[in-house]
């Protein structure tokens, strides 16, 4: 029961995070009623299916890539555990013990949508633009998986609270591994199509990439997937490296548990709001890259650190250091 | 803590409405929108100026060969994943055979960006 009430305050949370943006403020109080508007516009286009897709397939390419986007949010732990009414309430949807496996495999699961949707739109831009994707996914997915065996040797469990709970006030793995964030920072923001990686979008080469033959409520589905997807990649950076929802120096100050619940909350929702807007800082800030250089990128700079990071990581533990 | 399926119970929950939010969204969009038919909406969308050529081109072999490694160092890094979950308990042991697992797969790394794999022409 407990589960699907922080269920439905998750879904509000991304519904939230997903007004992220600073034009609009004609829709209610500074434009914040601005998102059901798009979302009704949304609803009431006009849904054009031209006669050359390959229709089963290009229906479901938006909703393979928004289901995963959803469900890969349910296991970040948001704070410990609230302590209300005589009863302990885990603050997650699910607790899983290979909890980040589960997010690795829900994010492969959006390449899915997005080569298939590139594929079935049998429009030349958007099979470049699929491609492209998929290519970028898959490369950036090897340097992400590397950066957090680190994060996995420290904590010794793929359970994402234990990973928090492991990195305790002060021991946050940014600290240790600076390395690994780096990694996987870059790394998040190309798995999830974000500036200066948004090649399969591209709009000055490939129109719109993936989408481009989308309308309605198709297109609004790749949209949301993909704030669906900053927002688990921002949480999972904080978890992983930034101490989940742990605030330095909490445990002295004696407040009361549900204090101390709401605080680490309010913590984990901040650092993650961070995340988010270094997404949408660094979109408007940097160029794009070229595609030969994305995959030098992954390939030739991010693998061989990452790599370094776990001889770095195991070694600090089997000095004793860490 | 007992690992049961009961763990994937809100999982379930949650792919349930995942999957129910795409469903309602797209019948309901069915019923209230409009649809004008125009000959022109239903080319393929180039920018406004007349299709040219075919959509399914000829593309970089390098799609396929990006896809190849990838499979090849993903599985290697879901090896080193419970390595890396049980590494405190492995100590120097584990250590020195990850050291040798990760030196065969740098060789074969360091082959394939010296064979040009990795370029991207």
């Amino acid at each position: 029961m407990g589960g699907v009430t922080y269920m439905t305050w998750v879904e509000r949370r991304v519904a939230g995070i997903v007004q992220d943006r600073l034009g609009p403020n004609r829709v209610g109080p500074a434009g914040l009623l601005q998102p059901i508007a798009d979302g009704i516009k949304f609803l009431f286009k006009e849904d054009v299916v031209p006669p050359h897709v390959y229709k089963p397939l290009y229906i479901l390419a938006p909703a393979l890539s928004f289901v995963p986007s959803l469900v890969g949010t349910a296991v970040i732990p948001f704070g410990d555990s609230l302590h209300l009414f005589g009863r302990d309430i885990a603050l997650r949807v699910a607790d899983l013990n290979v909890g980040i496996l589960f997010i690795f495999a829900m994010s492969a699961m959006g390449v899915y949508g997005i080569a298939l949707a590139g594929w079935s739109s049998n429009n030349k831009y958007s099979l470049m633009g699929g491609l492209r994707s998929s290519a970028q996914l898959i490369s950036y997915e090897l340097a992400m998986g590397l950066s957090v065996v680190g994060v996995l040797m420290a904590a010794g469990s793929l359970r994402l609270n234990e990973i928090v709970a492991a990195q305790g006030e002060f021991r946050w793995n940014l600290w240790y591994q600076p390395l690994g964030a780096l990694v996987f920072l870059v790394a998040a923001f190309a798995e999830t199509n974000r500036a200066p990686f948004d090649l399969p979008e591209c709009e000055s080469e490939l129109v719109a990439g993936y989408h481009t033959e989308y309308s309605s409520m198709k297109f609004a589905m790749f949209m949301m997937a993909e704030y669906a997807n900053m927002i688990t990649a921002s949480a999972l950076m904080v978890t992983l490296f930034f101490g989940g929802w742990q605030v330095p120096g909490l445990g002295r100050l004696s407040l009361p548990p549900l204090a101390v619940s709401l605080v680490q909350v309010a913590a984990f929702l901040l650092k993650t709001g961070f995340f988010l807007f270094l997404y949408v800082w660094v979109r408007w800030t940097l160029p794009r890259f070229r595609f030969d250089q994305l995959m030098d990128l992954g390939w030739k700079a991010l693998m061989p650190l990452a790599v370094l990071n776990i001889f770095w990581t195991s070694w600090a533990i089997l000095s004793g250091w860490l | 803590m007992p690992v049961s399926g009961v763990s994937y119970l809100p999982i379930l929950i949650f792919l349930a409405v995942a999957i129910l939010f795409p469903v309602v969204s797209l019948l309901l969009a069915r019923v209230v929108r409009p649809s004008n038919y125009s000959r022109a909406k239903m080319d393929p969308y180039e920018c406004g100026v007349e299709t040219q050529g075919e959509p399914r081109q000829r593309y970089s072999i390098h799609y396929y060969v990006i896809a190849v490694l990838f499979v090849v160092f993903d599985v290697e890094t879901i090896f080193l994943f419970p390595w890396a979950v049980k590494y405190r308990a492995l100590g120097l042991f584990g250590f020195v055979e990850m050291l040798v697992f990760l030196a065969i797969l740098v060789i074969g790394y360091l082959y394939a960006w010296k064979k040009g794999a990795l370029e991207w022409v």
